[in-house]
């Protein structure tokens, strides 16, 4: 008779079956778990292929310095692939520069207002007020990009248009302005708590340092806090400015297609992403050089994207390091 | 709970009182961390506030000048006075307070920034060098009573953070004195520092008697017999014994005093 | 005081000390205003939407007497239901309007009398007889969908002084509709069908159904793959990877995956789901898909942070007793994280429900008014269908797309609702 407490034999048939049941199930999950984990890195791989390969294929038909310096974006003119001439015009200068003046007028909206509410929750704040606003802060952040573009282009372009005409500036409807003010809103939450989360980690032995030496509390941020906060600020809005040259929505609605190249924030402009959208819907044949542009432009959003990324992430790293 | 009252005389010889605490409450919340002390400070001495840790003396320190303010919950009664003045006072700025006030704080904090922007950060801030020649008196004068200045006065461009341990200390004393206080609270400065700078600060101490009014907190009496002309004894948040520090260590009145300093509490 | 003095006089100390209290103040009304002004923006946004859409959740129906004519219903004669099913309902609407104002008679009149019934007021009609052919020869006062411009009218959206040519409604049509209202056969009513039908090219009979059905579909399919490829991908770097470069690139792959724009993932679903494994278009399996491989980094992060939380000495009581790795993970870390990683699914999904633009590029734009019943069928979800909306010039959509997006945005708050009342259910201090 075995005794309950008999130490287990662990030479036994019985225990050498559990032990080789356990790895029969264990053996395939395990590997299951590792290919889950590869999951990530295919599909890392996969954007980088597909954006590669119908790039090549885009560049085959169209010069790469034609593309990246041309300064005219007209792809419309590709009407049939056995038409003469037709390659239309990709010079993507102009998408790059709305681009940047949209991504522009959000950085410098979002920037000052995230900074310093930012500031104002982490220094000046009590618990209670720092307990309701952020939460309300971080709705900005959960809102679909789909509402701000709503937002944009029927209620704010209008009201820009109308505002303008009111005092003689020509607006236009589908204005860069409107389009990066309210880019500049949906991206303040981003810029607030990250910059929140920097500022918070700067010692507190800093602060008491400045505060006793008769610093009031605004001389003790501007040239103490912030100065040591620094590069966790500057990554911040690298990365803010990485969501604003990747956001789609709210310049699909409210950019619209005019490939202008213009630094005036009333006019009309276009983006990558408006193109990349605007290439691609509405039937097309996969191989016409019209929707293989939208894979080119793809792998400059990527890449540059991934630059402000990875650049952010790296300084944010060090600068953990650093008070950690 | 029956308040120490210590009367003024029997710790003065002659020194006049330069900081005066009477009856001092301070709580966190409901939590009181320091009972009714009394203590005065005379000038040109050094006091030390000892006792096992958790005593209430860093609260006690802090309550000279106003740094309890900015600690969520605090409160602080009775009444602190330098020089007579009351600086609980409605109409006390805290920010000309802590001008008067220094404080070196336990592990050396220096700003992420030149050895020169530390020292300079505040007289800069109180507006106290008119140009930039003025500025390099105060920071050179500054750095020379620290003691610092010989090891220094090449790298004045080169980051605070990039010093030693003791270096960073002095460096933080020199720029607490750059801004001309009155009165330094010192919170433990050396317990992040090893022997030799331990030795360089303490020597230092004595030599800033001459022209400051000193408080140091410190977990170590040896210390405090070093470097302090005056001891107050503080325990749960009382102010168990003052007096000279020799007495205090040679001839103990209260039994927790005794118990302390021979090493059976604390 | 001292004899050592900060100033040379007290009146410049004083005055510096001014000076440096005015900054104090601007510097802290900086960040008051710009919290306010965050605030703000989001307040504005959500009043505007709420004003401009809240008026799509009624809409103007009309009473008309309907004769249901069988000489008008039959099909070339006959009347059977398959024949029901084609007659021209339409005809019912207009006789009965034309009763309603017997003086018009112009063909241009008739035509813009006929104009103030919606086209859904035949179809349902048609679903009425469907239902019950007893109906027919028989007489009924109903209440049918009026067009969208009279709704407008109704709802106080058209001015009567714009001029004639600028009018959605012409002067005839203006004063048939007062007549109507006056004759109390024209009211607001609650607009179920927004609720239950799908897309419409006309404003007054669009629903946000077929859209939220879309969503439906599109999400369980993302769930069904993010989350337990997310969670085993999680298990595996949090308890078993060993520390070496392939899990340092790993790391910091998911990362930067997590800040790829969504329409780089709109061209790899275009690429490679639809062209390389030629997947149908528009269904919401592809859309799935792809939203899967976008939040994946986002609940692989959860999760992670979820079974971090999980205390070491939980793991060391199940090995210590003899449990594998494998085990422990199963029987004992796996189920105290869980509550942490269904909160990050759930916020994982909020955030593939507001996802456009990735779902533009792989053909869930196109117009579908049929409600999707499997992930096969062509469909639209609840963002793209507000895009779609958005889009249109048509005046009477701009407050359908307010409404669709509260609807969305209605969704949302709860999934975010659920997400925080789990984490305060289950949150636990070690």
């Amino acid at each position: 008779m075995h005794s309950h407490w008999a130490p287990v034999d662990a030479s036994s048939a019985g225990f050498a079956r559990r032990r080789w049941k356990r790895a029969l199930w264990e053996r395939p999950l395990y590997l299951l778990l590792i290919l889950s984990s590869l999951l990530a890195i295919l599909t890392t791989i996969g954007i980088v292929l597909s954006l590669l390969f119908e790039s090549i294929r885009f560049f085959e038909q169209v010069p790469l310095t034609d593309f990246l310096f041309g300064l005219e974006w007209s792809p419309q003119t590709a009407l049939r692939a056995d038409q003469v001439g037709s390659s239309g015009s990709f010079g993507a200068v102009p998408l790059f520069a709305g681009t940047l003046l949209i991504s522009l007028i959000a950085l410098v909206t979002a920037g000052p207002i995230g900074l310093f509410a930012a500031i104002f929750l982490s220094e000046y704040a009590g618990k209670k007020t720092r307990d309701v606003i952020k939460p309300l802060l971080e709705i900005l952040a959960g809102v679909p990009t789909v509402v701000y573009g709503f937002f944009a282009a029927l209620i704010v372009a209008p009201m820009l248009r109308d505002a303008g005409g009111f005092m003689g500036i020509g607006i236009s409807s589908e204005s860069a302005l409107a389009a990066g003010l309210v880019m500049g809103i949906m991206i303040i939450p981003f810029v607030s708590s990250l910059s929140d989360d920097v500022i918070t980690s700067v010692p507190n032995a800093l602060r008491e340092a400045s505060y006793s030496l008769g610093a009031t509390r605004s001389e003790s941020i501007s040239r103490v806090v912030l100065p040591a906060a620094l590069p966790g600020i500057v990554s911040a809005m690298l990365l803010a400015a990485s969501r604003a040259i990747g956001e789609t929505m709210i310049v699909v609605m409210a950019a619209g297609l005019s490939a202008n190249l213009t630094a005036n924030p009333f006019a009309a402009v276009t983006t990558v992403t408006v193109q990349i959208v605007g290439l691609l819907t509405g039937d097309q044949e996969f191989d016409s050089p019209k929707t293989l542009a939208a894979f080119a432009l793809g792998l400059v959003l990527f890449v540059v994207t991934l630059c402000l990324n990875i650049t952010a992430l790296r300084v944010v790293k060090k600068y953990r390091e650093k008070y950690d | 709970m029956a308040p120490t009252v210590m009367p003024a005389d029997s710790i003065m010889f002659n020194a006049p009182v330069k900081a005066r605490a009477s009856d001092v409450n301070v709580f966190y919340g409901a939590k009181q961390a320091l009972m009714g002390i009394n203590l005065d400070v005379p000038e040109h001495n050094v006091t030390s506030l000892i006792g096992p840790s958790g005593c209430g003396k860093t609260t006690f320190l802090r309550c000279f000048n106003r740094m309890n303010d900015i600690v969520d919950g605090c409160r602080v009664e009775g009444s602190i006075t330098i020089d007579g003045v009351d600086i609980y006072a409605r109409n006390q700025d805290v920010v000309q307070l802590r001008a008067r006030v220094g404080m070196v704080f336990q592990k050396p904090n220096p700003f992420p920034k030149s050895i020169y922007e530390n020292v300079a950060y505040g007289p800069r801030i109180h507006g106290m060098a008119a140009n930039k020649r003025q500025m390099d008196e105060i920071v050179i004068e500054s750095l020379t009573r620290a003691g610092l200045i010989d090891e220094v006065k090449d790298r004045l461009d080169s980051p605070g953070t990039g010093l030693s341990g003791g270096q960073q200390q002095r460096l933080c004393i020199a720029r607490a004195i750059a801004v001309k206080p009155e009165l330094i609270l010192m919170d433990e400065p050396c317990s992040a520092l090893d022997p030799i700078a331990t030795a360089k600060i303490e020597e230092l101490i004595d030599e800033l008697r001459n022209n400051f009014t000193i408080m140091i907190v410190t977990h170590s009496m040896q210390q405090a017999a070093r470097v302090s002309q005056r001891t107050a004894f503080f325990h749960m948040g009382e102010l168990v014994e003052t007096g000279l520090t020799e007495q205090i260590f040679t001839n103990p009145k209260d039994t927790r005093t005794q118990a302390y300093i021979t090493g059976r509490i604390g | 005081m001292t004899d050592i003095s900060r100033h040379a006089n007290a009146g410049a100390a004083d005055a510096m000390m001014r000076r440096r209290y005015r900054a104090e103040k601007r510097f802290r009304w900086y960040g008051i205003s710009a919290t306010a002004t965050a605030l703000l923006f989001l307040g504005a946004m959500l009043v505007s939407i709420v004003v401009i859409g809240h008026s799509a959740f009624s809409q103007t129906f009309i009473k008309l007497d309907i004769f249901f004519d069988p000489q008008i219903l039959a099909v070339e004669g006959k009347i059977d239901p398959d024949s029901l099913r084609r007659a021209d309902y339409s005809a019912l609407v207009k006789t009965s309007l034309q009763e309603t104002f017997p003086g018009v008679t112009g063909r241009r009149e008739q035509r813009q009398l006929f104009a103030l019934a919606s086209r859904g007021a035949a179809d349902k009609l048609r679903e009425l007889v469907v239902e019950d052919p007893n109906l027919i020869g028989s007489k009924a006062s109903l209440w049918l969908l009026s067009s969208d411009d009279v709704d407008l009218l109704v709802k106080g959206e058209i001015s009567r002084e714009t001029p004639e040519h600028e009018r959605q409604l012409s002067d005839l049509q203006l004063e048939w509709a007062d007549q109507l209202v006056a004759q109390n056969a024209a009211e607001l009513r609650f607009n179920t069908a927004f609720f239950t039908t799908g897309d419409s090219r006309e404003p007054e009979t669009a629903g946000i159904f077929g859209a939220a059905a879309g969503s439906f579909y599109t999400l369980m399919v993302t769930l069904a793959l993010s989350f337990p490829i997310g969670i085993m991908a999680a298990l595996y770097l949090q308890e078993f990877a060993p520390k070496n470069r392939l899990t340092d690139i790993i790391e910091v792959n998911i990362n930067n995956l997590a800040a790829v724009p969504s329409s780089v993932f709109g061209l790899l679903g275009l690429a490679v789901v639809l062209n390389f494994f030629q997947m149908p278009r528009s269904a919401p399996l592809v859309g799935g898909v792809v939203l899967a491989l976008m939040t994946l980094p986002t609940i692989i992060i959860a999760a992670r942070a979820a079974i971090l939380a999980v205390p070491p000495s939980i793991r060391e009581a199940a090995l210590s007793v003899g449990a594998s790795p494998m085990q422990t993970s199963l029987h004992h870390v796996i189920p105290l994280a869980a509550p942490g990683m269904l909160t990050g699914a759930i916020i994982g999904m909020a955030q593939a429900l507001g996802e456009t633009a990735p779902l533009l590029m792989i053909g869930m734009i196109a117009f579908i008014a049929d409600v999707p019943e499997s992930v096969m069928e062509p469909a639209t979800v609840l963002p793209v269908q507000i895009f779609l909306w958005a889009d249109n010039p048509e005046r009477a959509f701009a407050a359908k797309t307010a409404a669709g997006i509260m609807v969305l945005l209605a969704f949302l708050i709860s999934m975010n609702l659920i997400a925080v009342i789990l984490r305060r259910q289950f949150e636990r201090k070690w």
